[in-house]
């Protein structure tokens, strides 16, 4: 490997590593708050990129109004399951909550495929996104270049947010003690939903910023990103923000490498992300950033 | 705070005992010993880290330092390791040099039992099956003779025994009834029969007593000297209800801010005055 | 009270002979199903898929309803028991027809296994694959098994259709001519037998402590239930019985290829346990036919519907998948404890069924059928055995009257569903 597709793969990698690693704070907020493995996120994100088609090519708004209506029309499919599926069994048995996220996901996909039919539907032009720009050797569309940005600073803007705002502060307690919080007075509820507003538009601009580079939208296409993000948030150390991000990198900038540099072992790319997740379970179960969290008796 | 003196053999010897959660002493250097068919009481304050000591004896929580004994057994040993060992604030650094870490169901193997204190029953299933459940410790058979149903002798000794302590904790009328639709105190004498079901030679109570009357407690008194004579058993009980400590215990430890702090006759406890502040407070 | 229902046994001989009759009954109508005498060719093809789904559910149950572990790698389990049995049944002539673009791999070429052999072998790869997915995983906090296991079926999945298990898998074009079943007979009686040896385990010593470890993993660890062992060991005889339904599966196709063994397939099968009950072995066979059934007969849905001349714009391909994906989130959400709970069918059970429709009927005419009267006796009842079984403690006062309260709660709720 020469150093030009050296650069040109680290390009690519850091852009997909950004795109997982705003999946994964969504995972790994959710996860942190309601510890629930939300199955349905993905779909979310899948159903995100077919918003933006309907956007751009079904009703023929300017980019930038696109990219808001996404972002809306996301949030609310997002709050709305949450409330539908998630509120209602908030006092059952945890097998329960994660069964009823699977569902959703199901009929995210079925409702997909009936509504959008099964076959890919390209993904229509974003604006400037999709130019194609050139550094040096390297070129890429210039989505590839303003992921890794977007992403460090909607990083930036919710650490900020968690660590120095009431809001912030009323999560990170839920997080720690769901039912003390609630005793303190917190609205628990008001906060799962901003969780899951937050997880839900990092999703929508995952799915903007995912799909440009990339031709169709399937009913499935969330299915695997899903999964892998879900593995980025573990890895990272499951319910912090920053940990989300690194897993998201790790496994962008991995996945890219290793397809790169063994062509012939693409077909496991996927299979990749689980073999990391076992050997982090094995040698760091707590993830790369997480603490240990002391289960009481 | 050594009392080898005792020609009993002990059952248990707790040396050093240190739980250390980050910064939080929940557990400071405790030295501990219960001797044959004794039934030693452990109280102190809330927090003082009774719960701790026992989750420490049960292998729930590896100790950060100090080493147990079973019968003069090592079953758990430990100290500090990586981030603990610029963290610890215990004392008696760098004696227990081995590591020795067993599960909880490892050390109810070897004899130790204990019951919980907000109960934990086996919530949807009946009463019976609570205490036949218990059993699965004592099962010899393999999985494949267990489900082929080779094991059946040993099957009906185990419903016999079931059956059998449900008797003693007179339980046996309400066997078929969904554990957690019993009163608070069957839950509680439930909860014992499961511990006994395990074969233990030391029962491990955490405040068995809670949230019963007098009369109550008192019966749960004579109850826990019972089952010690009938079942061979050493016992270690946490209680607040004095009544029930200084009535039934042959000797008290005393913990406060996770240190031990007295230990002795109930007799020589009741007049201890570091135990006396530890209750009442500070007269100045 | 007069009005109390008291629930009544039968003796064992008489429920010997009642288990003897239905067993008999079943053996009679699979006969007649297999020899043409009742159905079509096409009833006998859904229950030949029902019974192997009871198989694989009943399998996915044992985790998930007994064991109280989320797994969600049936669909894997299936593919590799499925590749096995199509792999090494495929007669050696037909071979070349099948590997047409990719010729098999010599080492396999001429090696052919009997049906039942590459059954146990499909079987017991699935349950090596767990055993290893499971160590590292099970020791921790099981919530991430979910994401393992789904991951893992995906894998198989992918390393099934990749290139170069091309001359093994024959890739995306998947495997056809595997030998079907001659008989109805073989699909039962081996999930029969699959089942039967899972109620077994669930009944012994072993299903016990699986049972505690659902209900409360710490108190089953401090009874001397050693978590790890025991998870590992549900999770392992699932995925071998996981495996050995989807060999069935194969032999039923006679043509399979990866994409049958899409996630989308464990999601059908959370539908079957969640329907049937999460913890009961009678409910996911109950579901399992309920669903087979349902999904052949539902077929219209998928199909463009009119009324004369008028095209219902609703029906086209994939509502029926979402009717059954509503269907699940339906279960979880308004019927948790679905169709059985974690009960099983048992003959004192529909006996009292069946003595209960005269009693309510009588309750109804003599006009008392009012919810509230009725939870205050009932609670009042239970209270009452309670106390007289708390006798010899004689004051169980207050506490009684607190259990009184939950039961009253309970009755509630349960006329309230």
């Amino acid at each position: 490997m020469d150093a030009s597709t050296f650069f040109q793969n680290c390009v690519t990698g850091i852009s997909l590593g950004s795109a997982y690693a705003l999946i994964a704070i969504g995972y790994t907020m959710v996860y942190g708050i309601l510890r629930l493995i939300n199955f349905a996120h993905g779909d979310i994100f899948m159903m995100a990129g077919y918003f933006t088609i309907f956007a751009i090519v079904d009703f023929h708004m300017p980019w930038y109004i696109a990219i808001i209506f996404v972002i809306i029309a996301t949030v609310l499919l997002g709050v709305a399951i949450e409330r539908a599926a998630y509120k209602p069994l908030r006092e059952s048995p945890r097998m329960s909550i994660m069964i009823s996220a699977i569902g959703v996901s199901f009929l995210l996909e079925n409702s997909a495929t009936y509504l959008f039919s099964g076959l890919p539907r390209a993904f229509p032009e974003l604006g400037f996104l999709q130019k194609v720009y050139h550094i040096g050797d390297i070129s890429a569309p210039i989505v590839t270049f303003i992921t890794p940005v977007v992403t460090i600073v909607i990083l930036i803007a919710l650490i900020y947010l968690v660590n120095h705002t009431k809001t912030g502060m009323a999560m990170r307690a839920a997080s720690k003690d769901f039912e003390a919080a609630k005793l303190m007075g917190i609205e628990i509820n008001h906060i799962i939903t901003i969780t899951f507003v937050i997880g839900c538009s990092l999703a929508a601009i995952s799915a903007i910023l995912y799909f440009s580079p990339r031709p169709m939208v399937y009913p499935f296409s969330g299915l695997m990103p899903g999964l892998k993000c879900f593995v980025a948030a573990v890895i990272g150390g499951i319910g912090n923000i920053p940990g989300a991000v690194v897993g998201g990198f790790i496994i962008g900038i991995a996945e890219t490498f290793l397809v790169a540099s063994f062509p012939s072992l693409s077909g496991y790319s996927d299979a990749f992300t689980f073999v990391l997740l076992i050997i982090m379970l094995l040698f760091r179960p707590t993830g790369l950033l997480g603490e240990k969290i002391a289960e009481k008796v | 705070m050594q009392n080898n003196a005792e020609a009993k053999p002990n059952v248990l010897r707790v040396t050093d005992a240190t739980m250390q959660f980050g910064g939080v002493v929940a557990l400071n250097n405790l030295n501990l010993e219960v001797n044959k068919n004794e039934i030693i009481g452990l109280i102190g304050p809330n927090g003082a880290g009774k719960t701790t000591a026992f989750n420490v004896i049960t292998g729930v929580y590896p100790p950060t330092n100090g080493a147990i004994y079973l019968n003069e057994h090592m079953i758990i040993s430990n100290h500090p390791q990586g981030k603990m060992k610029t963290l610890y604030a215990g004392e008696n650094n760098g004696k227990h040099n081995e590591v020795k870490v067993l599960t909880p169901d490892r050390i109810t193997k070897q004899g130790v039992a204990r019951t919980f204190q907000n109960i934990r029953l086996f919530k949807e299933l009946t009463v019976y099956e609570n205490v036949l459940i218990a059993q699965h410790v004592k099962l010899k058979a393999n999985v494949l003779e267990a489900t082929l149903k080779l094991n059946y002798k040993e099957e009906r000794v185990m419903h016999l025994e079931t059956l059998r302590l449900l008797e003693i904790l007179g339980l046996i009328d309400v066997k078929d009834y969904v554990s957690t639709s019993l009163p608070y105190g069957k839950q509680r004498h439930l909860e014992i029969a499961r511990a006994l079901a395990t074969n233990p030679q030391l029962l491990l109570l955490d405040e068995p007593a809670a949230g019963m009357n007098p009369q109550e407690s008192d019966e749960l008194m004579h109850f826990v000297g019972r089952i010690r004579n009938d079942f061979d058993l050493s016992i270690l009980m946490i209680e607040h209800h004095m009544q029930v400590i200084m009535g039934i215990c042959d000797r008290i430890y005393v913990l406060d801010y996770g240190s031990l702090i007295a230990d002795g006759t109930p007799a020589e406890i009741q007049k201890n005055p570091k135990v006396i502040k530890a209750y009442l407070g500070v007269e100045e | 009270m007069p009005m109390e229902f008291i629930n009544k046994k039968l003796n064992k001989s008489t429920k010997l002979i009642l288990t003897l009759l239905l067993v008999l009954a079943c053996i009679i109508l699979t006969y007649m199903l297999d020899k043409g005498i009742i159905g079509t060719s096409y009833t006998v093809r859904i229950v030949r898929i029902a019974v192997i789904y009871s198989l694989i559910g009943v399998s996915m149950n044992l985790v998930n309803g007994f064991t109280g572990v989320f797994s969600l790698g049936q669909a894997g389990f299936m593919a590799i028991g499925a590749y096995c049995v199509g792999i090494f049944t495929i007669p050696v002539d037909a071979r070349a027809n099948v590997y047409y673009l990719e010729p098999i791999s010599d080492k396999i070429a001429g090696f052919v296994l009997p049906f039942g052999v590459a059954l146990l072998m499909g079987g017991l790869l699935a349950a090596l694959f767990a055993a290893l997915i499971g160590a590292p995983i099970l020791k921790l906090k099981s919530d991430y098994l979910a994401i393992a296991t789904l991951g893992f079926s995906e894998i198989i999945r992918a390393v099934i259709a990749n290139e170069q298990m091309w001359p093994i898998t024959n890739g995306s074009l998947g495997l056809k001519s595997i030998p079907g079943f001659t008989t109805l007979f073989a699909p039962v009686l081996i999930s029969a037998a699959g089942i039967t040896l899972m109620v077994l385990l669930i009944n012994s010593s072993y299903g016990r402590a699986f049972k505690a470890i659902r209900e409360d993993e710490t108190a089953a660890e401090s009874m001397g239930i050693n978590l790890f062992k025991h998870k590992e060991l549900s999770f392992v005889v699932s995925a071998f019985f996981a495996g050995i339904g989807g060999g069935l599966l194969a032999t039923h196709l006679t043509a399979i290829d990866s994409n049958q063994f899409k996630i989308a397939v464990t999601y059908e099968l959370l539908l079957i346990i969640v329907l049937g009950g999460l913890g009961s072995v009678t409910g996911t066979v109950i579901s399992a036919f309920m669903i087979s059934f349902g999904k052949e007969y539902l077929r219209f849905f998928d199909a463009a519907q009119s009324i004369g001349g008028w095209q219902i714009p609703i029906f086209r391909p994939g509502l029926r998948m979402v009717i059954f994906s509503l269907l699940l989130m339906a279960v979880v959400l308004f019927w948790r404890r679905g169709l059985m709970g974690r009960k099983e069918f048992s003959w004192d059970g529909i006996y009292n069924f069946f003595r209960k429709w005269p009693w309510r009927f009588k309750k109804l005419m003599r006009g008392d059928y009012k919810t509230e009267a009725k939870t205050k006796r009932k609670s009042i009842a239970a209270g009452k055995a309670i106390d007289s079984a708390a006798s010899k403690s004689k004051r169980a006062g207050r506490k009684a009257d607190k259990t009184a309260d939950r039961e009253k709660k309970k009755e509630v709720k349960a006329d309230a569903e």
